[in-house]
């Protein structure tokens, strides 16, 4: 069964069990490495600041450009834009959101049901 | 102080827990309104604040304990309600700014009001809440219905009296502190000072003064001049619970800073770095990720500090900076499911942690509505469950537990079958007895300890 309880920091600096434990195996963190590296072969290649951080620090952000639209709107008359398909907040290319395609923002003017 | 529960096997600190209350609905389908995002319990802990994904704040208050109800410790029942935070766009960025309540902390009562500050992605609110269970009869101006009287009627005067009334609690904003973040705020602290208290968001921490809303002042900021450098966020701060001066804040390399406010203005050189050295060769593509750490606490002692990273929680002395002194593994079984918690998001998830009053047992949750204790001084630990089986009044809670191989026992449930759907986030302690909160997705659930 695996680690439960308190690991008493050991004398020397490292504390990973893991390694002593799997001298003759790869150890498990590597082992899942390699199935996402098998997976996604072109991960971590990226150069700059690491990609969770960007992703993270630009959470929130949403394109819809009102000139845009018109703009589109214009030229295709009565056509129909194209949608945003199954991911709605991908937009790249040719693809301009719709108000359609922004989620609706209604705030919860409801009562939470801890309180009922 | 009892620490956690022993699941018989002798010992005389053994206690167990048992469940005592749950609030929420029991919906198969959640709305993500209703995810409960934060649970802090006043320094009293008569009251228990919980704020959710969809900007409310629902508020609790303990029972007076009731002498023909002896077992029966204070249930927690509904005190006060409010809209806290509402959805915003910020046109000029295109940003979506979520309603969600990230953090609520009490402030110390200081008369009859109880005061807290609830934040969510951008912006912090002072709230009143205070009871009303008084009213004023027989004015001079008007009627009882509130019709204004015809003061040329008016013959004679009257001093108005006060009379009870069904008590009434009311919230309202005191004060809004906003405009202070480009990034997402993760923490909020009050100082022991109880005049300031901090803001940090990814990248940059605020001080700020409970009475102005104006004007901050930014602490520590680890913005790059050039963001293709950026290497590492900050991830919580905390105030120390009594050096004024004092605060620390954890980043997403699983370091956390010590900052004393007295060596300058800009607190940008730590004057402690607590970091454990790595064993380089067992670095992984995972190993940064998982190290990132989610919650940082200070025990009530002030001598001590916890942090939770992804699959351990660690508690430091302060007085020493290149290692803790205690780990606790919560869940190491996931080590070797790292890939799938990756494509799930799952290993992103940012659990937080609590400390007991006493400082001897640290409490974390874990997946498939599963929650750890540990106790300090016994090393002892156990894995508990917030589940609407286990929720008859008083029903003691049977220690859980995952096998990671070969045979299941009865009773043990393999890694293959947890539901990381279940995420058990955010708990808190009562500050002095052993009462604890647990936010399951929607639910609230509250357990006691039973002495045996």
């Amino acid at each position: 069964a695996g680690l439960g309880g308190c690991l008493k920091a050991p004398a020397e600096g490292t504390g990973d069990n893991q390694d002593m434990q799997e001298k003759e195996t790869v150890s498990p963190e590597r082992a899942e490495e390699a199935k996402l590296k098998a997976k996604y072969p072109n991960l971590g290649q990226k150069p700059g600041g690491s990609d969770f951080l960007m992703k993270r620090l630009q959470k929130g952000q949403k394109y819809f450009d009102s000139g845009d639209y018109n703009m589109a709107k214009a030229k295709m008359k009565n056509k129909q834009l194209p949608s945003a398909g199954p991911d709605k907040n991908l937009v790249t290319g040719d693809h301009i959101p719709t108000p359609q395609d922004l989620p609706q923002r209604k705030s919860s003017l409801v009562t939470s049901k801890l309180a009922g | 102080m009892a620490g956690v529960a022993g699941g018989g096997g002798g010992g005389s600190n053994d206690f167990q827990w048992c469940f005592s209350q749950v609030k929420g609905a029991i919906d198969e389908d959640v709305a993500e309104a209703d995810i409960i995002s934060t649970v802090e319990f006043n320094y009293s802990g008569d009251l228990l604040a919980t704020g959710d994904k969809g900007g409310r704040v629902v508020i609790f208050q303990r029972e007076q304990e009731n002498k023909s109800r002896p077992h029966s410790r204070g249930e927690y029942n509904v005190y006060s309600t409010f809209q806290s935070h509402e959805p915003e766009f910020d046109y000029l960025k295109s940003l979506e700014i979520e309603e969600k309540i990230n953090k609520i902390r009490w402030l110390p009562q200081q008369n009859a009001a109880h005061f807290l500050l609830s934040t969510n992605d951008k912006t912090i609110k002072l709230w009143k809440i205070s009871e009303r269970d008084k009213r004023a009869e027989g004015y001079n101006l008007k009627d009882e219905d509130g019709r204004l009287r015809d003061p040329f009627r008016i013959t004679a005067l009257r001093v108005p009296i006060l009379k009870p009334m069904d008590l009434m609690v009311e919230a309202s904003p005191r004060r809004i502190f906003a405009n202070a973040h480009t990034y997402h705020i993760n923490s909020i602290s009050v100082n022991s000072d109880h005049e300031t208290y901090l803001s940090a968001d990814d990248l940059r921490i605020n001080l700020w003064h409970l009475e102005i809303t104006d004007r901050s002042f930014n602490i520590v900021d680890i913005k790059p001049a050039n963001m293709e450098e950026l290497t590492e966020v900050i991830t919580a701060a905390e105030f120390h619970p009594h050096h004024c001066n004092v605060f620390v804040y954890s980043s997403s390399k699983g370091t956390i800073r010590l900052c004393d406010m007295r060596s300058s203005a800009l607190c940008d050189r730590h004057s402690k770095f607590f970091e454990e050295p790595e064993d380089p060769s067992s670095r992984s593509f995972f190993s940064e990720i998982i190290s990132s750490i989610s919650d940082v606490k200070f025990s009530h002692s002030g001598r001590y500090m916890m942090t939770r990273d992804y699959l351990s929680v660690k508690v430091w002395d302060l007085n020493m900076e290149n290692r803790p002194v205690e780990t606790y593994q919560v869940h190491e079984y996931l080590r070797s499911k790292l890939c799938s918690l990756y494509e799930n998001d799952c290993i992103f998830d940012k659990f937080e942690c609590c400390w007991n009053g006493s400082d001897s047992a640290i409490m974390t949750g874990s997946y498939n509505n599963f929650f750890r204790m540990f106790d300090r001084n016994t090393r002892r630990d156990i894995t508990l469950e917030a589940s609407r089986e286990s929720s008859k009044p008083r029903a003691i809670l049977k220690p859980r537990k995952v096998c990671t191989g070969g045979k299941r026992k009865k009773d043990e449930i393999s890694v293959d079958s947890l539901d990381f759907n279940k995420k058990i986030l955010h708990t808190a302690w009562h500050p002095m007895e052993n009462i604890i909160a647990v936010a399951a997705t929607n639910n609230l659930y509250i357990f006691q300890d039973k002495i045996n």
